[in-house]
């Protein structure tokens, strides 16, 4: 295997720059472990990082600031035996600082190289995430204002399972990147260097310096111990693989003639946990059995088991338009929320119009026929009156009859729930 | 089933096998969905740490030869917006899905509209045209999601579904027997015998041959302007070849997917124009003017970028009105005045989260 370096394309980075000897390094590792060019991909942030991947004959993904784990995780994903490995700055860590969380979290086999330089080099030297308090940087006075962090410890605590920080001057630094992409799993190398075009320019940073800084910081056990754990797209491959294969929904056959052959729009009034969504789609159900054409248009507020929950039902031999109802056939009110919410409804109502009136229930005077089945007496809780306002409809036999409903039940339900709602059936009463 | 159970089916029968998404009302049941499709077929759904990296793992996972899909709400596609240019101008197929909600901003989670047209036109850096289906019902979200990945491959481009909450959260039945399922496009491969050039075009088209990263051949992808061989370019002339393309290469073909209905009535000096769930409140109303014997013409657009001009014109000739409704305060009749002016264009608008009604739209028409 020869160098993977792309000769007619030659680094151009800035004189003295220790990207330049990174750019290099990382091709002896390649070289040392083998690899063709067809067997990796360089993933580039933006910035000085962002130039790496023009240098390789490599496959090669440049992509937005930030970003660029997101990208490798979606090439990983979608190829698992590629070798992917990310180039960012220290600008990247703050632009795209969920993403190195995340991945840290996540355990992809992914190799984060990071070309840690303590400011933005491209733009102007602006302070970055990894920008001493003390320095002298282009953003005036701003970094005094904030602590740089050590993302070794960021990520070790995010749970990275291989983090290791070294000088780009180190004499093993191809060993280190090595040994990050043989890591099985995300592996973080934060590579401290010089950028001469701005930051050494009112800096004092060497070679030297970063050797002792790096000794001074606090050490880390790598592989980090507490994070050691399955790579994250093979346990993803081997989860996915028990995953049941899901059919098409059942189809719901014409079995039945309808109890008219006309459009019936029926609104159900009620509150969150009352499963008034569930008992639109029943009726739904029952209408397919008679081979009509149905919908549903539900609305109900983002909380769970609180608030006001109101579906709209549409049953009809012919397709259907619009899917609000302004003229109903039927209202069941079964919550005081739920009329409050709809009071617009009551406005124009005929004696053609059937409402079901709930115990407890106020609803504005209207001309509409009123029922008011007593399902307090006949001991039926408040979580079944949506289906209990069905089977009224059904005895009635208005909009629905009593097959129809079970045959929408058997569909709809199994076991405990089925037989449930079946003895639900002989517990209504229409009074 | 609800209109995002049916996108996500329609996306699995499209050959998608990548999706990505995070969590938002109304779009969160295609993720819901597409996590019980896609895995045991040996595909990958991803739960982003937020948008855009939900929309950057479709980027890679697309350009790693996967069908890629995302869907979020307006709030999502604000954030989707760099990697939006990121695939015009890199070319990079994939599938967004706008569950449209009421705006602006956070707006209301649970209440439609169709709020976002124009920002899906214009919410890239750059201005470059991209493609909007917008479906009309349940039936149309399978359909549609199909054609989406369809075009999103021949052109090699992002393609929006333009969903409105309306359509995504309404049940209805569907027979997915019955549906006339199109023939399922592939990306193509270069011809063999020659050097990969990454976005090199065949003579006969305008759209660059694909190879995905990881393959046996090196590829090469960039988000920054770039000329034939991926790499960066100064070169002026070359620059322009390639904007020009990327102009062109959907401008120039959308007769081609220019998806619509249209019901013409010969006696009409009207012509109510349409699209996604209002369009349903509009057949209803040309249905009871034919009945009540005052006709007039429908049409329905289920493309909306780039705009079908050629079909919108064609459509509206004979008619000296053109009534336009939208769930906005008046997005797309722009485009209907820029393309028809020397027609009278009257405009019936709505954003309050309310469905814009049969009897709204008749009086719109009677009182123009």
């Amino acid at each position: 295997m020869g160098s993977l370096l792309n000769k007619s394309r030659p680094p151009v980075f800035c004189p003295g720059c220790s990207h330049d000897r990174i750019t290099q390094t990382l091709d002896r590792a390649f070289l040392n472990m083998g690899l063709r060019g067809e067997e990796v991909v360089i993933v580039t942030d933006i910035g000085c990082s962002g130039l790496f991947d023009t240098f390789f004959n490599t496959h090669a993904f440049h992509g937005l600031h930030g970003r660029a784990l997101t990208y490798a995780t979606g090439l990983k994903m979608a190829q698992p035996n590629l070798h992917v490995i990310v180039t960012m700055g220290d600008g990247g860590l703050g632009i795209g600082g969920a993403h190195v969380l995340s991945a840290c979290r996540r355990n992809l086999d992914l190799t984060l190289l990071i070309l840690n330089n303590f400011n933005f080099g491209m733009t102007g030297g602006q302070f970055s995430a990894t920008t001493p308090s003390t320095a002298q940087v282009g953003s005036g006075f701003l970094n005094r204002l904030e602590l740089p962090f050590d993302i070794c410890r960021v990520a070790a605590s995010a749970g990275a399972a291989y983090v290791r920080r070294c000088s780009g001057y180190a004499k093993n630094l191809w060993q280190e990147i090595e040994n990050a992409v043989r890591f099985d799993g995300f592996s973080i190398l934060d590579i401290w260097g010089i950028c001469p075009g701005r930051y050494t320019k009112r800096n004092r940073l060497t070679p030297q310096i970063i050797e002792e800084s790096l000794a001074k910081m606090p050490p880390i056990k790598n592989p980090v111990p507490e994070n050691q754990r399955e790579e994250y797209g093979r346990h993803y491959r081997n989860l996915a693989a028990g995953q049941k294969l899901v059919s098409p929904p059942k189809k719901m056959t014409a079995q039945f003639d309808p109890i008219k052959r006309k459009r019936m729009n029926v609104v159900i009034l009620g509150n969150a946990g009352q499963r008034i969504i569930t008992a639109g789609e029943i009726l739904c159900l029952a209408g397919l059995a008679t081979g009509f054409q149905t919908t549903q248009k539900n609305e109900y507020n983002i909380t769970v088991l609180r608030g006001h929950s109101i579906t709209e039902v549409i049953l009809s031999p012919e397709a259907i338009g619009y899917t609000g109802i302004d003229r109903p056939d039927v209202i069941m009110a079964l919550s005081q929320e739920g009329v409050d919410r709809r009071k617009r409804l009551f406005d124009s109502l005929n004696n053609s119009v059937l409402i079901l009136q709930a115990p407890g229930v106020a609803i504005p005077s209207c001309k509409a026929e009123i029922l008011q089945p007593n399902f307090k007496s006949q001991k039926i809780k408040s979580t079944d009156w949506a289906l209990a306002a069905l089977i009224v409809l059904a005895k009635m036999n208005r909009v629905i009859h009593l097959e129809m409903l079970k045959t929408a039940l058997k569909y709809k339900f199994r076991n405990n729930i089925l037989t449930s709602s079946l003895d639900l059936i002989e517990r209504v009463s229409t009074d | 089933m609800e209109g995002n159970e049916a996108m996500a089916w329609g996306a699995v029968v499209s050959g998608c096998r990548f999706f990505a998404g995070y969590p938002i009302t109304p779009a969160t049941t295609i993720f819901n969905t597409m996590l019980k499709l896609l895995p045991p077929l040996n595909g990958i759904c991803l739960q982003g740490e937020d948008e855009i990296a939900s929309i950057g793992y479709c980027l890679g996972a697309s350009m790693g030869g996967l069908k890629a899909m995302t869907a979020t709400s307006g709030p999502g596609i604000s954030l989707y917006s760099e990697h939006i240019s990121f695939a015009i101008g890199s070319e990079i197929p994939v599938v967004i899905v706008d569950v449209q909600r009421l705006g602006p901003s956070t707006g209301s989670a649970t209440r439609g509209a169709d709020g976002d047209i124009q920002f899906l036109r214009w919410g890239n850096s750059g201005g470059l045209p991209v493609i909007v289906l917008a479906p009309v019902d349940v039936s149309d979200c399978f359909l549609m999601t199909i054609k989406a990945f369809n075009l999103a491959e021949e052109f090699r481009c992002p393609v929006f579904i333009a969903s409105n909450k309306e359509i995504a959260m309404t049940r209805e039945n569907i027979d997915m027997d019955a549906f006339d399922i199109p023939n399922i496009v592939e990306r193509t491969p270069p011809p063999a015998g020659k050097p990969f050039i990454p976005f090199e075009v065949p003579l006969e088209s305008k759209v660059p041959y694909f190879l995905p990263i990881g393959g046996d051949v090196i590829v090469r992808q960039t988000s920054s302007t770039h000329g034939a061989d991926g790499y960066i370019t100064t070169d002026t002339d070359e620059i322009s070849r390639v904007q020009d393309r990327l102009n062109t290469k959907l401008t120039s073909k959308v007769k081609s997917f220019s998806f619509h209905e249209s019901y013409l009535e010969k006696d009409s000096d009207t012509l109510l124009l349409a699209y996604g769930i209002t369009a349903r409140a509009a057949r209803d109303v040309y249905h009871e003017c034919k009945n009540s014997g005052s006709p007039i013409s429908l049409l329905i657009l289920k493309t909306l970028w780039p705009v079908p001009e050629e079909l919108i014109k064609e459509k509206a000739e004979y008619v000296q009105r053109v009534v336009v409704v939208e769930m906005n305060l008046g997005q797309y009749v722009r485009e209907i005045e820029r393309i028809l002016p020397d027609k009278i264009i009257d405009f019936l608008g709505q954003m309050d989260g309310r469905l814009i009604s049969p009897n709204q739209i008749a009086k719109a028409l009677a009182h123009g």
